[in-house]
């Protein structure tokens, strides 16, 4: 609600607040919607390696990430909107994680936690480390650490419940099942070598970085 | 090795078949369990082959958290391989330091000051009361006490990881170790935190064990699930607290004496039947005795350095040869094979992973048993992905 | 426990005709090992498991070791005769040989029953590529399933007689042998914000022409050192 509504019609957030002070909320449906998608993201009970356990410590008593609205890590993904890739994504797990994906409806979000699921951490060199879950599917939040305490889940948590808020229903800001395209990203296979596709190119594209000749 | 007496024939077409026609008994139904499964601890995957419920094979698959650690280790120094060894077992990170440590520190002949080994006695054994509690919670999960025993477990375990990293500044990944001893030195404050730990956690384990071990449901869905027998345990290699389960002798800190241990006075729990709630029961008085050992290392820890004044930090280069080291952690032996050859760099670098050579007899464990049953054997084995696959 | 020697000459003495050899090992830890022929290997593991004075029932650790061939360059110095009648010189003659590759099985083996160890033993396959093949100790120790099948996973040494000899950590369809020494590993170098050393020269092969920019200034060299270095200077050596 603290965002300023330029589509609608001329009420300030002055006199927004004085209304809803007398218990009269005046808003867009859009907006409800979010910030009920917001306040009760549901992750997908997917832990990989060592930033599993944080995210486990997350969940306990201590961090307790259920005042934030994610109470239930679901088993099933069909029943959960949130994946948080915790851990080092091997090329041998990269098509469970594409096909985990793919089951779970829209709106989804995927955060990557950790180094590893960020850009391949720390086992970067490898025949068997995928460097980074963003080659195959779309990230809305990073939470680089190795691992990242439970605070900072919460926090890239929080970031996203702030994405989520803030998202519109047309424009750049859509969420990613309103907007035009396919939403099922392809599963790669297993090649001789490496997988095959080694990325996925409606999803990632290597960042062209302008470099001096010294380094 | 099957525990039903009956004899199946082995299903036609290999793993891939999803319904296999065996004439005489009926479908057998093939079941991927995993790599994606609340209860398989990790990425890990177990092809069960069902007839009904009842289990008659059982294929574990792994290889899903298969980082190239071993390759790794073979292009990076010796020093700068120890960050990666927390992320073998990212349960019990100080334990694992000190595997690698103790193993290049045979390799190259380096002593350690013995204030740095009373240290390394104390974070090991609480490292080993992290692994078991936390063992606990996670089986109990299992079971289906969905949550609560877990949030106990997770409560003490928040505690030691405060200490951990109030001394080595991460709660996790600790990086301790040094060849020639530890890297940073306990203050007062610190020694007097982890004795009110070590006091107070005999307390907790009696609240918990009221809670949790005369449990009739616990007991009723363990006991008897999941038998094994010694010599198969022996012939499997298994080590560690499944190993004692079925009553064999065999502690790494009793045989190799490896550091200070000698200097304390433990006993080692020994099981009887070799089932699950026998390896639940090993492991929580393996932490009564943990309790002892730390009251007692704590009560004698000496002043001193804690790092060998003669040892060589940067430039590190062992003479070329070979070392195994292997210390007994919170899930069984874990040992570092490491071929030197003279250059910074080892020339094989090798992990003895035990979560990787205990699930051997995970299939002969399940066999005859139903699908609910293989989850709590699971549970019991105690694995950890990122020793198994590396 | 005995030692070794001891140990070789009792096999030597079972099993007439059978390779043993010591292998001393020159650091500091002092672990010798003895290397088996491949010919009796299995009867000798089983011997030593069974024998009343060894009874090594635990096979603690199978270990995987690539030896690559390596070109061998020896001098010798050798007497020349002078053409023109002089006396005769000394020259140093060099003569290459290539010793052959092969990988090697290193078996870690102990007591449970009497509380001693480890007894190394060792088998060396005949070549890297055609003969790669070891008996496998699996019917005589049950821990080496799991662990011969990551050695033949990842150094691509056949095990006869192993129940399943199949891939264990990498997947199905993958053909090379990674932990090889001569392993190429696949080229995914085209994101690397931060390269150094080796990685520098996997990642340029990336990089458009374009992207380089000559007149910009001066960057760290390779192998950063930790410390605060106002110019570019070679790295020390860590």
């Amino acid at each position: 609600m603290s965002e300023p509504a330029t589509d609608a019609p001329g009420l300030s957030d002055a006199e927004r607040d004085e209304l809803r002070r007398h218990g009269i909320l005046l808003t867009k449906i859009e907006e409800l919607v979010n910030l009920g998608r917001s306040k009760s993201v549901w992750p997908l009970q997917f832990g990989l390696a060592c930033c599993a356990i944080e995210m486990i410590a997350a969940s306990m008593a201590r961090f307790d990430i259920a005042r934030f609205g994610s109470e239930v890590f679901r088993p099933s993904p069909r029943q959960a909107d949130l994946l948080i890739v915790s851990g080092t994504v091997t090329k041998k797990m990269a098509p469970q994680v594409v096909r985990l994906w793919n089951q779970m409806p829209e709106p989804k979000y995927c955060i990557a936690m950790g180094a590893c699921a960020i850009s391949g951490g720390p086992f970067k060199q490898g025949y068997n480390v995928l460097k980074g879950i963003d080659r195959f599917i779309p990230v809305d939040v990073y939470i680089p650490g190795c691992p990242p305490r439970p605070e900072a889940l919460l926090h890239g948590l929080i970031q996203l419940q702030e994405q989520i808020r803030t998202a519109k229903s047309s424009g750049p800001k859509t969420t990613r099942h309103l907007r035009p395209g396919d939403c099922n990203y392809p599963v790669p296979e297993f090649g001789d070598r490496d997988l095959e596709p080694p990325a996925n190119p409606a999803v990632w594209q290597p960042p062209q970085i302008v470099r001096s000749e010294k380094a | 090795m099957s525990n039903s007496g009956l004899e199946f024939p082995a299903p036609v077409g290999g793993s891939h078949v999803a319904a296999v026609h065996d004439p005489f008994h009926g479908d057998l139904l093939e079941v991927s369990m995993g790599p994606h499964h609340p209860s398989t601890h990790g990425v890990f995957r177990m092809m069960v082959t069902l007839d009904g419920e009842t289990i008659v094979k059982l294929k574990p698959v792994f290889g899903y958290l298969h980082r190239n650690h071993e390759k790794l280790g073979e292009n990076t120094s010796y020093l700068a391989s120890m960050p990666y060894t927390d992320r073998l077992d990212y349960l019990n990170s100080m334990t694992n330091n000190w595997a690698y440590a103790l193993a290049v520190e045979k390799l190259a002949g380096q002593p350690v000051p013995e204030r740095a080994e009373y240290l390394r006695v104390i974070l090991a054994e609480l490292t080993r009361l992290l692994n078991h509690v936390c063992l606990a919670g996670f089986l109990l999960q299992d079971t289906g006490a969905s949550g609560t025993p877990l949030m106990y477990a997770f409560r003490e375990r928040e505690k030691i990881l405060d200490l951990f990293e109030s001394l080595s500044g991460s709660r996790m990944m600790c990086n301790y170790q040094r060849f020639g001893g530890c890297r940073v030195d306990a203050s007062p404050e610190w020694l007097a935190g982890a004795k009110h730990i070590t006091d107070n956690f005999g307390r907790f384990l009696d609240e918990y064990e009221e809670l949790i071990t005369g449990n009739e449901i616990l007991m009723a869905r363990t006991q008897g699930v999941g038998a094994l027998s010694p010599e198969l345990a022996i012939s499997a290699g298994i080590t560690g607290p499944m190993l004692r389960a079925t009553g064999v002798d065999y502690d790494l800190r009793k045989v190799d004496a490896y550091g200070v241990y000698s200097r304390f006075n433990f006993r080692v729990p020994l099981g009887d039947h070799g089932d699950t709630y026998d390896r639940y029961m090993i492991r929580v008085l393996e932490m009564r005795e943990s309790i002892t050992i730390l009251q007692q290392a704590l009560r004698d820890l000496p002043a001193g350095p804690i790092m060998d004044p003669k040892a060589k930090i940067r430039g590190f280069r062992p003479k070329a040869g070979e070392a195994y080291g292997r210390i007994e952690g919170p899930k069984g032996e874990i040992g570092f094979y490491l071929i030197s050859d003279g250059s910074p760099n080892p020339y094989r670098y090798r992990v003895r992973p035990p979560s990787f050579v205990n699930l051997t007899v995970l299939e002969d464990m399940c066999l005859g048993q139903t699908i609910a049953d293989a989850v709590i054997i699971l549970g019991s084995v105690d694995i950890v992905l990122g020793e198994v696959d590396r | 426990m005995e030692t070794l020697e001891q140990i070789r000459d009792r096999l030597l003495a079972r099993f007439p005709g059978a390779e043993v050899t010591l292998v001393t090992n020159p650091g500091a830890a002092a672990q010798h090992s003895l290397s088996l022929g491949l010919a009796h290997a299995a009867a000798m593991a089983l011997f030593l498991r069974d024998d009343a004075e060894l009874k090594l029932d635990y096979c603690s650790n199978v270990t995987g070791v690539d030896w690559p061939e390596k070109e061998i360059i020896e001098s010798t110095k050798v007497s020349v005769p002078d053409p023109a009648g002089g006396p005769a010189k000394i020259v140093e003659q060099k003569t290459k040989r290539i010793q052959p590759g092969s990988l090697e099985v290193v078996y870690h083996l102990y007591s449970m029953a009497k509380k001693h160890g480890p007894v190394i033993i060792r088998l060396r396959t005949a070549n890297r590529t055609d003969r790669a093949n070891v008996p496998s100790l699996t019917p005589v120790w049950r821990s080496c399933e799991f662990q011969e099948r990551e050695v033949f996973d990842l150094f691509g040494v056949k095990f006869d007689g192993h129940p399943d000899l199949r891939r264990i950590l990498m997947w199905d369809e993958f053909t090379a042998h990674p932990m090889r020494k001569d392993y190429v590993e696949p080229d995914d170098y085209e994101w690397e914000p931060t390269p150094h050393g080796t990685v520098l020269d996997k990642a340029k092969a990336h990089y458009p022409p374009s992207a380089l920019v000559a007149a910009a200034p001066a960057a760290p060299a390779h192998g950063a050192p930790t410390h605060a270095a106002p110019a570019p200077k070679e790295a020390p050596k860590p």
